[in-house]
């Protein structure tokens, strides 16, 4: 009943087998075995499966593996330019203390990183309002707005 | 991280974290064993009904269908226990009937919308799901019991052994005393409020997956939960019956718990039992939608309380009656909570000298109540601090004023309600909080708010909570059936480099970070000489896990005192490496030294000789180091502080704005700042989210959840918030550890909840609003107070 798909995942091509009812993030999930991007919710409200989908940031539940034929996917685990290092939003993250259990930061950092490149990232207040789609229980949120500053300012650096 | 020493207090950036931000965190949904099959639970629709028929069979042939369970399975096992003991005044215990593990069967009840009903285990989780819906169930609807204030009166049981609902009739504290006191009060202030129902909703649904090894009659349980040597013991030893040598319990990384995470609940209870029957590894990861039904929720008090002071604004005498909601079955330790972790603090800060508190325990048809951050001591809080500060407005005394009038002010000091606090300056962390809040500011700042229409108000908080629970003896007498120390074991390795083994857990709490911080300081060696392994009783010797924010200062003290003992055995090989005598050898900066000499031997060198033992005192010591230790408290610790919220409210929306947020806590000595802040900003938005948005609603006629998603159950989201103002105060150190350490991870949500509805009433000129303060209920208050 599947039917064959071709993305770009991470930089590589990858041709899968995918049912028809099957969200993106499961796909990433279950069928890639990338497990950095996270189910939080079955609402699409928490954000914490949020990925890249040509460059845009996209809750995975809400986007069927289908959809996502043809196009560029990059999870948590494509952001970092390499092995040991990481992006300066990451970066940013850590020396912030912009996160505890972890569990929202994939889709914390991947919206992060939308928010930076297509729509600037001016003050806290814009950053609160960008945030509103990706749910946090740890950290109240302050320290992560520092670290979007903060981040923002590295990657325009 | 070369440095040898001074990490203590230091901001070090969290070890544990790379592996979050490049998505190489592994937590249990995320781990997929060999032959893995896939979980489903049936839950009841109802929230109260009897089962007249079920049928599987249709269900059972559905495709890729491994097995079905149902309550005829679970028969001869029983029920989940409750962890606490509570007796009422009468002395008759309280009532405890045992949750099943599934309800589904002939005759067998449900009491709660999202109960077990049946499990089903397939191949895939969708062909799970399919095949449950073809399960047959017959429901004779029963009329439910919703709110626990009527529930005595409600003309249905949820229990037939507890015609009345109640769980127990419980009280603390001086009666007829504190009656007499308010009696000749010059005044009296009374409130009665409810502390809403919340749901706890870490960002990680619950998740267990159970395997069975029938070679070694042995279990592997990989489970998200906040202690698992805990799980391991309640579902072996009082539940299935398992030997605890063949089980083991590994809780992975866990995104986040709150306390939701420290009890045995059926779910994991049921796969672990299939995974022998079946013999194949199952999987199950809650849903939020099932999450919402199935945690175990948080709060939901109703009290009455009375506050007597004398002419002067001395407090005489505090009065409390509550009635708590404990839901449909007692949770692991539910029944604690609006007792032991409740009650006893109720003198908060001050030097009350009268104080009685009446509890009455409810069963209802909702989830089960029990832990979630704070535990009772936020709701001890909102009690005192609403009081107390509703006291000073009706007085027109100023609300800071009246709490330094009252505040205890020597130490050690006994409470009347059964506490001993070891140490304190509420003053100190008062006068802090006032000046970062810039209080002298704010009447000028009021202004400018009704120049354009809008109210301001400041509201205080001064809380108390007890932390590190628990000295065992104490917690013993007072019910509980499990100790509270905490065990740590140093491994140290040849080259002298350490693996450390805590029962603590982390859940995001960074004790990667903080423990390695300890021990590094401690043995002089690099943090990046030193690992710290949790949440595995297959590598940790054993452990009471992580809750009441006792990590550290009972978790941490553990691990001292085993690196105690490893610098002992140290000084004994040192000795005799030296050709010293033991009592000569002072360890100091990483190194084992001749006092008074300039002979000495780094720690690798000693850790080498007890593994190389060519030379060493064989006739005194063992080879090897490799020490381990439980350490049980002698007090709980009393983290304290005040919390000043300013709010702004418009009156034509009833939109409630938090200016600002300061917390000045005192958690004694601090071993890294920046993951406490963290801690107090996390507390603060739970806080914030009860006061203002989270409420968990049940339909009051038909028992069910109404906030059952994240539509209608208001998290806080980035922008419901204002960032902090948050300073930890040089503080008082607890007296009774090594570390002079008190825990930090519930304060913000206990100090803070009080604090922002005393600023709204404060902004409105109300006695009072409920929680959560949403605009309509705020409008409404703006309303009456315009009238």
């Amino acid at each position: 009943m599947g039917m064959q798909i071709t993305l770009t995942v991470n930089g590589q091509s990858v041709t899968r087998e995918a049912e028809p009812n099957q969200l993106l993030v499961h796909f990433i999930r279950d069928t890639l075995r990338m497990t950095g991007t996270h189910v939080g919710c079955d609402t699409a409200q928490c954000g914490a499966c949020t990925v890249h989908v040509d460059g845009r940031a996209v809750k995975s539940c809400s986007l069927l593996a289908v959809q996502a034929a043809g196009r560029s996917v990059t999870t948590i685990e494509g952001l970092a330019p390499a092995e040991g290092e990481l992006h300066p939003m990451q970066a940013a993250f850590r020396a912030c203390h912009g996160l505890q259990c972890g569990f929202c930061t994939p889709g914390m950092v991947m919206s992060a990183v939308d928010l930076v490149q297509h729509h600037g990232c001016h003050n806290e207040q814009q950053v609160r309002e960008a945030l509103e789609g990706n749910l946090c229980r740890c950290t109240g949120y302050h320290n992560i707005v520092k670290a979007v500053q903060q981040g923002a300012a590295a990657m325009k650096a | 991280m070369n440095a040898r020493s001074g990490f203590i207090g230091q901001k070090v950036e969290r070890r544990e974290d790379a592996r979050f931000l490049t998505g190489r965190g592994q937590y249990t949904d995320d781990i997929v064993l060999p032959g893995q099959t896939h979980a489903y639970f049936m839950r009841s629709p109802y929230a109260h009904a009897r089962i007249t028929a079920l049928d599987t069979t249709a269900a059972a042939r559905a495709p890729g269908v491994v097995g079905i369970l149902t309550g005829e399975h679970f028969k001869a096992v029983g029920g989940l226990p409750c962890g606490w003991l509570i007796n009422s005044l009468d002395g008759q215990p309280m009532k405890e009937p045992k949750h099943p593990v599934l309800a589904g069967f002939p005759g067998g009840k449900v009491r709660y919308v999202g109960d077990r009903v049946a499990l089903v285990v397939a191949e895939t989780l969708d062909q799970a799901k399919a095949a449950a819906e073809l399960i047959q169930v017959d429901y004779e609807e029963l009329p439910p019991v919703v709110d626990a204030l009527t529930a005595p009166q409600a003309g249905a049981a949820v229990h037939e052994e507890a015609p009345d609902n109640r769980v127990y009739q419980w009280g603390i504290g001086d009666q007829a005393g504190t009656a007499a006191a308010i009696a000749g009060a010059a005044h009296v202030t009374t409130l009665s409020f409810r502390n809403n129902r919340l749901i706890p909703n870490a960002m990680e649904p619950r998740a267990a997956n159970a395997s069975y090894d029938v070679h070694a009659d042995s279990y592997t349980l990989y489970v998200s939960n906040q202690n698992p040597h805990v799980e391991r013991l309640l579902m072996c030893a009082f539940v299935l019956g398992i030997p605890e040598h063949k089980m083991r319990v590994v809780a992975p990384d866990v995104g986040g718990g709150f306390g939701s995470k420290i009890f045995l609940y059926g779910e994991e209870t049921a796969i672990v039992f299939a995974s022998k029957l079946l013999k194949r590894p199952i999987k199950w990861t809650c849903e939020r939608s099932e999450a919402f039904l199935s945690d175990a929720h948080g709060r939901d008090h109703a009290t009455t309380v009375s506050l007597g002071l004398d002419k002067d604004g001395k407090f005489v005498g505090l009065q409390v009656h509550t009635t708590a909601n404990l839901g449909a079955y007692l949770s692991t330790f539910s029944s604690s909570v609006p007792t032991i972790l409740y009650a006893t603090l109720l003198a908060g800060q001050y030097a009350t000298p009268k104080i009685w508190c009446a509890v009455d325990a409810m069963f209802t048809n909702t989830a089960p109540v029990d832990a979630y951050r704070g535990a009772g001591r936020p709701e001890a809080t909102y009690v005192v601090e609403r009081i107390v500060e509703t006291a000073a407005r009706e007085l027109g005394i100023d609300p800071a004023e009246l709490r330094r009038r009252n505040f205890i002010r020597s130490f050690p000091y006994a409470t009347p309600v059964g506490l001993t606090y070891d140490t304190g300056d509420y003053e100190a962390t008062m006068a802090r909080a006032l000046e970062l809040a810039d209080v002298a500011g704010f009447e000028a700042r009021r202004a400018a708010s009704a120049a354009k229409g809008r109210k301001r108000g400041l509201g205080y908080s001064a809380y108390i909570e007890a932390c590190g629970i628990a000295p065992s003896s104490v917690a013993g007498a007072l019910g509980a059936r499990a100790g509270l120390f905490e065990a740590g074991e140093v491994r140290v390795h040849p080259t002298g480099k350490v693996t450390i083994f805590t029962g603590s857990h982390s859940h995001g709490q960074g004790h990667e970070t903080t423990f390695a911080q300890v021990v590094a300081d401690k043995l002089g060696i690099p943090m990046d000489d030193i690992s710290i392994e949790h949440g595995d009783t297959g590598k940790v010797l054993f452990g009471m896990g992580t809750y009441g924010s006792r990590s550290l200062a009972v978790g941490g003290t553990a691990i001292v005192k085993a690196v105690d003992k490893v610098v002992a055995k140290g000084k004994k090989i040192a000795a005799h490496l030296l050709e010293a005598a033991d009592t000569d050898i002072v360890f100091e900066g990483g190194e084992f030294k001749v006092a008074g000499t300039d002979k000495k031997l780094p720690f690798a060198q000693v850790a080498l000789t007890a593994y190389v033992p060519h030379n060493f005192p064989h006739d005194k010591l063992e080879p090897g180091l490799n020490e381990n230790a439980f350490y049980d408290p002698s007090n709980f610790t009393y983290p304290a502080g005040t919390y000043v919220c300013e709010v702004e409210v418009d009156p034509a929306t009833g939109k409630v704005t938090i200016e600002r947020m300061t917390a000045c806590d005192d958690f004694g000595n601090v071993i890294n700042p920046m993951i406490v802040e963290g801690q107090v900003h996390g507390g603060l938005a739970q806080g914030i989210g009860q006061a203002l948005l989270e409420h968990g609603v049940y339909d009051g006629e038909t028992g069910q959840l109404l906030t059952g998603s994240y539509m209608d159950y208001a998290m806080p989201r980035a922008d419901d918030l204002p960032s902090f103002t948050v300073e930890t105060a040089k503080g008082t150190p607890c007296t009774h550890n090594p570390l002079g350490v008190k825990g930090c991870g519930e304060a913000g949500a206990i100090g803070s909840p009080p604090a922002v509805i005393n600023a709204i009433c404060h902004a409105l000129g109300v006695k009072d609003v409920p929680m959560p303060a949403t605009p309509y209920t705020v409008w409404k208050a703006a309303q009456s107070a315009a009238r």
